[in-house]
């Protein structure tokens, strides 16, 4: 092998090593994951919120051809909300805005993510995976805003 | 463009078999540009409707997807196999074999295009169940499958009695890159069999009434990522085998190369669920060691962009280029009587930006920031519609050339073409790719919603991006019916040479190696391929087993037009 060329595949290894490291340290050490296989949680059909600490919240929403329910999610600056998610019919999916949560909704599956919402603002998070005719309908919004006296979500 | 003096006398069956494995994808694939183009139109609401799809903005991201990445990607690999093979062994292609490979390919593509014309399989390419296509739609991709298994079959005793007759020597490097490309594609497609046998078509069917998604969905990805390097591996082979030649060099490094060919083998297949970060019911843990395989897949493109790279020097430098970048000026870029050049060259500049999108894509948590967004169809036009979409209608031009015995015509036009399409793919991947940063989703309508100034979900941020693949679209497809205008003036014009009655004489321009060494432990498949298993049992057995265990239910069909199940 010429001598070049174990330095090209020497420097290859090593910049994949680091890149990989990388991914190894905000996993470990930031604890920012992927979701992962979920096994003890109820399948539900129904979305609902609930309050599981002060500024903590759990909210389980179904996705549908075409809208999320629920579409509006109203909470306070600061929430903590575990993020439950299921399809009750087609695979529909979101990204919500300037948030690291990304989640696929499948039928006969329950995904979840955590979230925490530190600023005020609308946060769109529009369906990413083809749904059908109506697909690029299909949105929906948490606003977060300073003080609200009661969280509340709404369908449409 | 006769660059070597050896050339191989194919039979008339095989020329026609050729022939026309290229000239009918050609027209599917210019369908499929047409689908891209209005694509771009209706993101933009510059359109709200064809006459080829009415309104239905998702029948005509169908057939650009299948038609352009399934059909035409798959049509020219097994061309390119039956042409460079029989070439590179100097043995005959069994003409029955291939001919039945080529009906059945044939006939799969006209099934499935038929099915989505007529608006009965609008699943787009990747058909997630439990939206449900036409029996036909599964039944044809299925034909188009099984029909290159048949090809690459009928090439396994051509390269066994090769071996027996040439004991000591080493199985020509093409020959090596095209076996390895058929390897990686036959055990991954056995997983999209099994999805679609077992599964979907018994279901479209109607003979069973649920399906489990995330098991098909599962089982597509085990195929839907190596199918990506089914599509790369034949341009590989060019840039190894043809490029160096091409610049008027030598390879650098034809180790280098089997190394290359064989860490494919090992770890094209247990990357899968990289597409599924953000799915429901698969362990975090196993999707990192999937992970850890992708970035292992990610080497062999590594040590391809140095040894092309040296390749490239060698040859600038023998045609009198000095200094550190000066040898680079020294290629043949728009050199008409080298219009294969740019084809090559062009794609891998571009496949530095596309490797580069494919490593975030890659890196776990940072697929959260762009996973379905925008990005990922400004990263797959980087790559698949890219390098791989460039090499192979260079390639088709000169294989159409050689078949059926024609000088290439318009060859300026045919020249220029990769620098045209490049400079609008450029434009329309950082369209696609920044408004995917900014959230915009893939696979989405905008024009209808996001981008129309009178919805309530109007992004107004998203504009400027969606304008730029508007401008990028148009461009790219400008450089396509430039190709088109050239490959059939190629076919419709007079022979230029007296066409022999037994066949047509072939030949391709071949690269010597710089460096040539024994590489006895990279002569053989076998050992790679049972390492290969042995990886995709590890990586697949916990993803299997999670996906069974936290499912519940099964998904009756459902059409894209109704959220009421189909009876």
């Amino acid at each position: 092998m010429d001598k070049s060329e174990k330095l090209a595949l020497t420097f290859s290894g090593a910049l994949l090593l680091i890149f990989f490291s990388a991914i190894i340290y905000a996993s470990v050490v930031k604890d920012i994951n992927v979701p992962t296989c979920i096994t003890d949680f109820d399948p539900f059909v129904t979305d609902t919120l609930f309050q599981t600490g002060p500024d903590s919240y759990e909210l389980q929403m179904v996705a549908r051809m075409w809208a999320f329910q629920p579409s509006t999610i109203r909470l306070p600056k600061g929430s903590t909300v575990d993020l439950y998610v299921t399809s009750q019919d087609i695979i529909h999916g979101f990204k919500i805005e300037r948030k690291n949560v990304n989640l696929m909704a499948v039928p006969g599956a329950i995904n979840y993510m955590r979230v925490t919402f530190d600023e005020e603002g609308e946060y769109l998070f529009a369906c990413h995976e083809f749904c059908g005719a109506a697909h690029h309908t299909m949105a929906g919004r948490f606003i977060i805003e300073a003080d609200i006296d009661e969280p509340e979500i709404t369908n449409r | 463009m006769n660059l070597n003096d050896y050339s191989f006398q194919f039979s008339k069956p095989s020329k026609y078999l050729n022939a026309t494995l290229l000239i009918i994808p050609m027209i599917l694939l210019f369908i499929g540009v047409y689908g891209g183009l209005m694509q771009t139109l209706f993101r933009a609401g510059i359109v709200q409707s064809d006459p080829f799809v009415g309104g239905d903005y998702y029948k005509g991201l169908t057939f650009h997807g299948v038609l352009n990445a399934i059909v035409f990607t798959t049509f020219f690999a097994v061309a390119f196999g039956n042409a460079l093979i029989p070439y590179s062994l100097k043995k005959q292609l069994n003409t029955k074999i291939a001919w039945t490979s080529g009906i059945l390919m044939l006939a799969g593509s006209v099934m499935a295009a038929v099915t989505i014309l007529i608006g009965e399989a609008t699943v787009l390419y990747t058909f997630y169940p439990p939206l449900k296509a036409h029996p036909l739609f599964y039944v044809g991709l299925t034909l188009l499958v099984v029909g290159s298994w048949v090809a690459f079959y009928s090439w396994i005793p051509m390269y066994l009695e090769w071996r027996r007759e040439n004991k000591d020597k080493k199985t020509p490097l093409a020959v090596v890159g095209m076996f390895t490309t058929f390897i990686i594609w036959f055990i991954a497609s056995l997983a999209v069999a099994v999805e679609i046998l077992f599964m979907l078509l018994p279901w479209s069917l109607g003979l069973v009434d649920e399906v489990n998604v995330m098991l098909a969905r599962t089982l597509f990805w085990f195929f839907g990522h190596p199918l990506v390097y089914f599509w790369l591996l034949p341009a590989y082979v060019m840039y190894y085998v043809f490029l160096p030649k091409l610049a008027g060099g030598k390879l650098f490094s034809d180790m280098a190369g089997r190394l290359v060919f064989m860490m494919f083998i090992l770890f094209s297949i247990p990357v899968g669920t990289h597409h599924q970060y953000m799915d429901p019911a698969i362990g975090a843990q196993w999707k990192l060691l999937h992970g850890i395989f992708t970035f292992a897949v990610a080497l062999p493109s590594l040590i391809t962009a140095f040894t092309i790279a040296a390749s490239l020097e060698y040859a600038g430098r023998k045609n009198g280029g000095t200094g550190l970048f000066g040898w680079m000026t020294k290629l043949p870029y728009f050199d008409k009587e080298k219009w294969f050049f740019p084809y090559l060259i062009i794609g891998l500049f571009i496949f530095i930006i596309g490797g580069i999108g494919g490593i975030i894509n890659a890196s776990y948590q940072m697929n959260t920031v762009i996973h379905n967004t925008a990005w990922v169809p400004g990263h797959f036009h980087l790559t698949v519609a890219g390098p791989v979409m460039l090499a192979f209608l260079g390639g088709s031009l000169y294989l159409i050339g050689q078949f059926m015995n024609k000088k290439i015509r318009l060859k300026g036009t045919a020249m220029l073409m990769p620098y045209v399409y490049t400079i609008g793919l450029f434009i329309m991947s950082y369209g696609l790719k920044i408004g995917g940063l900014k959230g915009m989703p893939r696979r989405t309508n905008t024009g209808a919603s996001y981008a129309n100034p009178d919805s309530i979900l109007y992004q107004p941020d998203w504009i400027p991006y969606i304008d730029l693949t508007v401008i990028g679209g148009v461009i790219m497809f400008i450089g396509v019916v430039m190709f088109i205008a050239s490959f059939f003036t190629t076919v419709f014009s007079k022979s230029e040479r007296e066409t022999s009655a037994e066949g047509v004489s072939v030949t391709f321009p071949i690269s010597e190696s710089l460096h040539d060494e024994e590489a006895k432990w990279l002569r053989n498949f076998k050992p790679y391929v049972i390492i290969a298993i042995i990886l995709i049992v590890i990586s697949y057995t916990p993803v299997i087993l999670d996906v069974l265990e936290a499912t519940y239910g099964g998904s009756p069909r459902f059409s894209p037009n109704s959220p009421v199940p189909l009876p």
